[in-house]
């Protein structure tokens, strides 16, 4: 079957996906490919993908490129249908769209989110996926512990359009084994700090596999900033975290002898903080990075509640959690103290300086390590501190 | 002289060498309308990749720069084929999607062994490179 692919008898698109997946493999130096269960593919926004990237995808849904396993797409540069709103160029817009429907054509659907985890695409417990999108690559890894390396945009497709990936990295058990031991003494009292726990850990660590301890009580969220974080200061694709993520009993004594350790107090979480926080004057609070969940929208209304912003406050998340959230009356509080909650985008891929910003302050390391490498003035702040800074 | 390698991606191609002992970053670092590398302070900054037989160590940067392989086919402006030292994902898949002959782990370091203006046919099915040193 991966013969007649590769020989074009699935036709053309077929053949160039396989073709793409088997140099792969020779690279990495895969024995072969496996069976994916699903798919997450990157490289949405046009401000990443340009003319290149557009040409390329609209080349390959011509050739008659169908998906074969359920696929979810990344965040786009703008909100879908709000992007007049976003303060997005028309020309943009227009490629942004074009974009989206090559994807569309192919099978793709369209969910433009980094947290497709939320929305219903959650993959089994060690199952084979390829997935990219750094962050949705560490959580799924670790928080749900299927099997994924970090994907980038054109071998997730070529993965969805063959059902295969190339079998190495961390879909092999031996690689999932801790590379190094970290033991949390900081007191991590909310998002931010679970943020620059994991900003501070990939940039120590690099691509390693941490063992983390102490922190016994982190909730999905708290481990979606975590995973964020550290898969963009490094490149860390999996962490296990005692007591909480699933593979991590597998793990004892034993295995963790003789790794690298390492200690994070509060100085540590304080330095990665302040590593990305400069002083602005007049920016835009974006919360959202990674996409919002239910309940970190229903914290900023909560806050929000009764309260009226004097500057901008941009929410992100996905379009079912908008749904759910629209329902229960939470995105009513945040339109009426003044906020704005986009969709299908966020402040990391929608094209900031074309839309005339200078500075944003965000509670996510991710979002301000890349807004800063954009040449935007970054502040980090919890949500509650945002909130009260910028109200009355 | 012949050096074998290891064919990642296949297909022929001959040009004149051009070799860089940094890394490139096709995403920021080409200009696919007109194949210059415009890198700050590189050193290839200001030369031509078109038709050449692009040799350097690995590819560095954004996942993007497989597209601007692509592009670059396309437009006419991208490199004849690659080599590479020990060649990573982003140069692999943009040479898949534009099918250009990619080899990497030559025998001998290609950097080294590669001068500038070398002759070179590279059949890429076979992992094999042939060097005419410096002719007119």
């Amino acid at each position: 079957m991966e013969e007649d692919m590769l020989r074009g008898e699935m036709g053309p698109a077929v053949a160039r996906a396989m073709e793409l997946l088997v140099a792969l493999g020779e690279v990495f130096e895969a024995e072969r490919l496996v069976p994916i269960e699903g798919a997450h593919i990157s490289g949405v926004s046009y401000k990443n993908l340009d003319e290149a990237g557009l040409e390329f995808l609209e080349d390959l849904a011509e050739l008659g490129a169908k998906t074969r396993v359920r696929a979810t797409l990344n965040p786009a540069g703008m909100d879908l249908d709000l992007w007049r709103e976003m303060g997005i160029p028309h020309g943009f817009a227009e490629r942004q769209l074009r974009v989206i429907q090559a994807f569309q054509r192919m099978g793709v659907e369209a969910t433009c989110t980094c947290t497709p985890y939320l929305i219903g695409n959650i993959p089994r417990r060690g199952s084979q996926i390829a997935w990219a999108e750094s962050s949705a690559v560490a959580f799924s890894n670790s928080v749900l512990g299927a099997r994924t390396n970090r994907e980038s945009g054109p071998s997730a497709l070529a993965s969805s359009i063959t059902g295969r990936t190339p079998l190495y990295g961390y879909r092999i058990e031996e690689n999932r084994r801790p590379g190094a031991v970290v033991e949390v003494e900081a007191e991590l009292k909310g998002h931010l700090d679970y943020s620059a726990l994991g900003y501070h850990i990939g940039r120590i660590l690099g691509s390693s596999v941490p063992y983390i301890r102490g922190i016994p009580r982190a909730d999905a969220d708290s481990l979606k900033s975590l995973a964020a974080a550290s898969a963009t200061s490094g490149g860390i694709a999996l962490f296990h975290v005692e007591g909480v993520t699933p593979e991590a009993d597998r793990f004892g004594e034993e295995d963790l002898k003789g790794l690298e350790r390492i200690t994070v107090e509060d100085g540590d979480l304080e330095e990665a903080v302040s590593s990305l926080s400069r002083g602005v004057e007049d920016p835009v609070l974006c919360l959202g990075c990674p996409h919002c969940s239910l309940e970190e929208i229903w914290e900023a209304a909560r806050l929000l509640r009764g309260r009226r912003l004097r500057g901008r406050l941009w929410i992100f998340t996905s379009r079912g959690v908008y749904r759910e959230a629209e329902r229960r009356g939470y995105i009513h509080t945040i339109l009426e103290a003044g906020g704005r909650v986009f969709r299908d985008t966020c402040m990391v891929v929608a094209p900031l300086k074309e839309m005339g910003w200078r500075e944003i302050v965000t509670d996510s390391c991710k979002a301000a390590h890349y807004a800063s490498s954009m040449g935007l003035k970054t502040r980090l702040e919890p949500l509650k501190g945002m909130v009260e800074e910028a109200s009355s | 002289m012949r050096m074998r390698g290891r064919r990642i991606v296949g297909g022929y191609a001959e040009g004149r060498a051009l070799v860089s002992l940094e890394a490139i970053s096709f995403y920021g670092g080409v200009d696919p309308e007109t194949g210059i590398v415009t890198e700050r302070g590189h050193q290839l900054e200001g030369e031509s990749v078109r038709g050449r037989i692009l040799t350097f160590p690995r590819g560095k940067g954004s996942t993007v720069g497989s597209y601007i392989i692509y592009r670059m086919k396309k437009l006419g402006t991208a490199p004849a084929a690659i080599i590479n030292q020990e060649t990573e994902a982003i140069i692999a898949t943009g040479c898949v999607l534009a099918k250009i002959p990619l080899i990497d782990r030559l025998e001998a370091d290609p950097i080294k062994t590669l001068k500038t203006g070398d002759y070179i046919k590279v059949y890429g099915d076979d992992g094999l490179i042939e060097i005419t040193q410096e002719k007119s």
